[in-house]
């Protein structure tokens, strides 16, 4: 399609929202960009990022599954995301240390999701959209299941926040407070598969990356409050998801493309210039201090 | 030093009259093994405890049995009065394992805070009062200026005493210390002491500390519980780190040796095949 582009943002945002599948789909991404970055934050600082790579794959199946039986595929993201996340929790605390045990199961649930793809009787287009995303295709339906899980989401979140935060900074000292650490693990895995279902409406299973942990990756680099950094993720995340989509409406490439570039160019700008800083400090550092020297240690 | 550290908090600890720590006949097992047993101890409100013992010989397993994480196999413990539970608001504890490593871009009196509200569930809009306990907590550590920094610059004595404000946020009545002076240089483990110790006199709190060396220590102790070879024994230092005592308590020959300038050195109690395991 080619739209032409005025600098009047009002102006081009009107022209796209008259159609309702970018109406949807900003709707959609908006609602999924704040699940992602909220629950990213968490995936960063429980060093979680391996399972959500993992349970992506997993939902994989789940929507290979669900398409060859006619299903909405989200229904099969959740039922496969879910399960596998249960089972990751129960494996104990540090599932990311399980690697090789988790990376055995998704092999085999990779495999068992291109059998249901090749049982499947229509084309490729499916498969595309389950592994990059498809958020120009959903539905009003689609948008209000999206809301309905978002609003489960934060309220969960809202609930949690706290002894979640703790149990995953300091495991140990949570567990001697009382807090239950297994089941804060369990539902922290539920919401994360949840998040994750959703995402992939956005970004596919192959990117789910670029929006559950690169936004919360930049946000940790820019500050160190917990809540500010929550929000700077989300920031990040809608920043990604809006300009993806304004794009796409221009230029004739994939939403999801756009939305990974984004988060990955922001990535790379906040790493240098954090780079950028250590230098500036360690360069200002070996500067003789102009105030009067204490002694030869430095620490 | 912030003057609110030297404020000395009404001892409410051993107000009814009961001791801080008393174990009668204490047997601990871990997976069908036994740790120790028959240990018979009691610790004073506002008393300094260390911890001393080889690898292995169930330092851990008596915190553990503090925090309620652990039942004894036989015997009675009381805590102020009262049998171990699991969220004890009147211990504060610093564990030796920490998931906070240079990866951790958090601020340091996030932690702080999450020692007190932490446990709390729903969205907690007020969050000022937890930032003035964690300041308060920071400055009683004299680490109010390291609040802001991440944990992920901090170094292992920063952290340490990052961790202590933690435990320290919720006033508790006592304080579990693990091994908080493992893998800090001399003059580290000396701050530290110097820190712990005076919090212990000034909020009369009483505190266990496990520690591998006794030397950093043995200046501030009020008692040590010495655990080895399957057995507990306790009394003063200088009741307890004797040539006698310790050879009594190991069964094999073992000898206490003092430098010129007070520091012990102990030879012989270390049984090798000991050190291997939990």
């Amino acid at each position: 399609m080619t739209n032409s582009f005025s600098w009047n943002f009002v102006t081009d945002l009107r022209a796209m929202w008259q159609y309702e599948f970018m109406r949807n789909a900003f709707e959609a991404g908006t609602i999924i960009a704040i699940v992602a970055g909220l629950v990213g934050y968490l995936v960063v600082l429980r060093r979680s990022a391996f399972a959500t790579h993992a349970l992506g794959h997993v939902g994989f199946s789940g929507a290979a599954g669900a398409v060859l039986f006619g299903v909405n595929p989200v229904y099969g993201l959740l039922l496969f995301t879910t399960t596998g996340g249960t089972g990751m929790a129960l494996l104990g605390k540090r599932a990311s240390t399980r690697d090789i045990e988790i990376g055995t199961v998704l092999a085999f649930l990779l495999g068992v999701g291109l059998v249901f793809l090749s049982l499947y009787a229509g084309y490729a287009t499916e498969a595309y959209s389950i592994l990059f995303g498809e958020i120009l295709g959903i539905s009003d339906a689609g948008v209000l299941l999206t809301l309905e899980a978002g609003v489960v989401v934060l309220v969960a979140l809202a609930l949690m926040y706290r002894p979640l935060l703790f149990a995953s900074l300091d495991e140990d000292v949570a567990e001697a407070k009382g807090l239950p650490t297994l089941a804060l693990g369990l539902a922290f895995m539920l919401i994360l598969a949840v998040a994750i279902s959703f995402a992939v409406q956005v970004v596919g299973v192959l990117l789910i990356f670029a929006l559950l942990v690169t936004p919360a990756a930049i946000a940790v680099r820019l500050t160190q409050r917990p809540r500010w950094a929550a929000l700077v993720s989300v920031a990040v995340a809608l920043l990604a998801v809006w300009l993806g989509l304004f794009l796409s409406w221009y230029e004739p490439y994939p939403v999801s493309f756009f939305i990974v570039t984004i988060a990955f160019v922001l990535y790379l700008l906040v790493r240098a210039a954090g780079f950028a800083r250590q230098r500036l400090v360690a360069r200002s550092d070996r500067e003789p201090p102009s105030a009067a020297a204490a002694g030869p240690e430095s620490t | 030093m912030a003057t609110s550290s030297l404020r000395s908090d009404a001892p409410a600890a051993g107000a009814d009259g009961a001791p801080a720590l008393r174990a009668e006949g204490l047997t601990v097992a871990y997976r069908d093994k036994r740790v120790w047993q028959d240990a018979n101890f009691e610790v004073e409100p506002g008393e300094f405890v260390a911890v001393i013992g080889p690898n292995g010989a169930g330092k851990t397993t008596l915190f553990r049995l503090l925090l309620g994480l652990q039942r004894p196999a036989s015997g009675r413990l009381r805590l102020f009065g009262a049998p171990p539970r699991r969220g004890n608001p009147r211990i504060g504890y610093v564990p030796q394992r920490h998931t906070i490593d240079n990866d951790t871009h958090v601020a340091a009196n996030a932690l702080v805070q999450l020692g007190v509200s932490g446990t709390h569930w729903g969205p907690g809009w007020k969050a000022g009062r937890d930032r003035r306990s964690a300041a308060e907590a920071l400055a009683a550590v004299d680490a109010l200026e390291l609040g802001t920094r991440p944990l992920s610059a901090l170094s292992g004595g920063e952290l340490q005493r990052i961790f202590l404000a933690e435990a320290l946020v919720g006033r508790p009545d006592m304080l579990l210390l693990d091994e908080p002076l493992s893998n800090l240089d001399l003059r580290r483990t000396r701050e530290l002491v110097e820190v712990v110790h005076r919090l212990v006199r000034a909020r009369h709190v009483t505190t266990l500390l496990v520690a591998h060396d006794i030397n950093p220590l043995i200046e501030c102790l009020d008692k040590v519980i010495y655990i080895a070879n399957g057995r507990v024994a306790t009394g003063t230092p200088a009741e307890v780190l004797t040539s006698a005592s310790l050879t009594e308590l190991y069964g094999v020959p073992v000898e206490v040796l003092h430098d010129s300038r007070g520091n012990i050195v102990i030879v012989g109690g270390e049984d090798p095949h000991e050190r291997e395991g939990r």
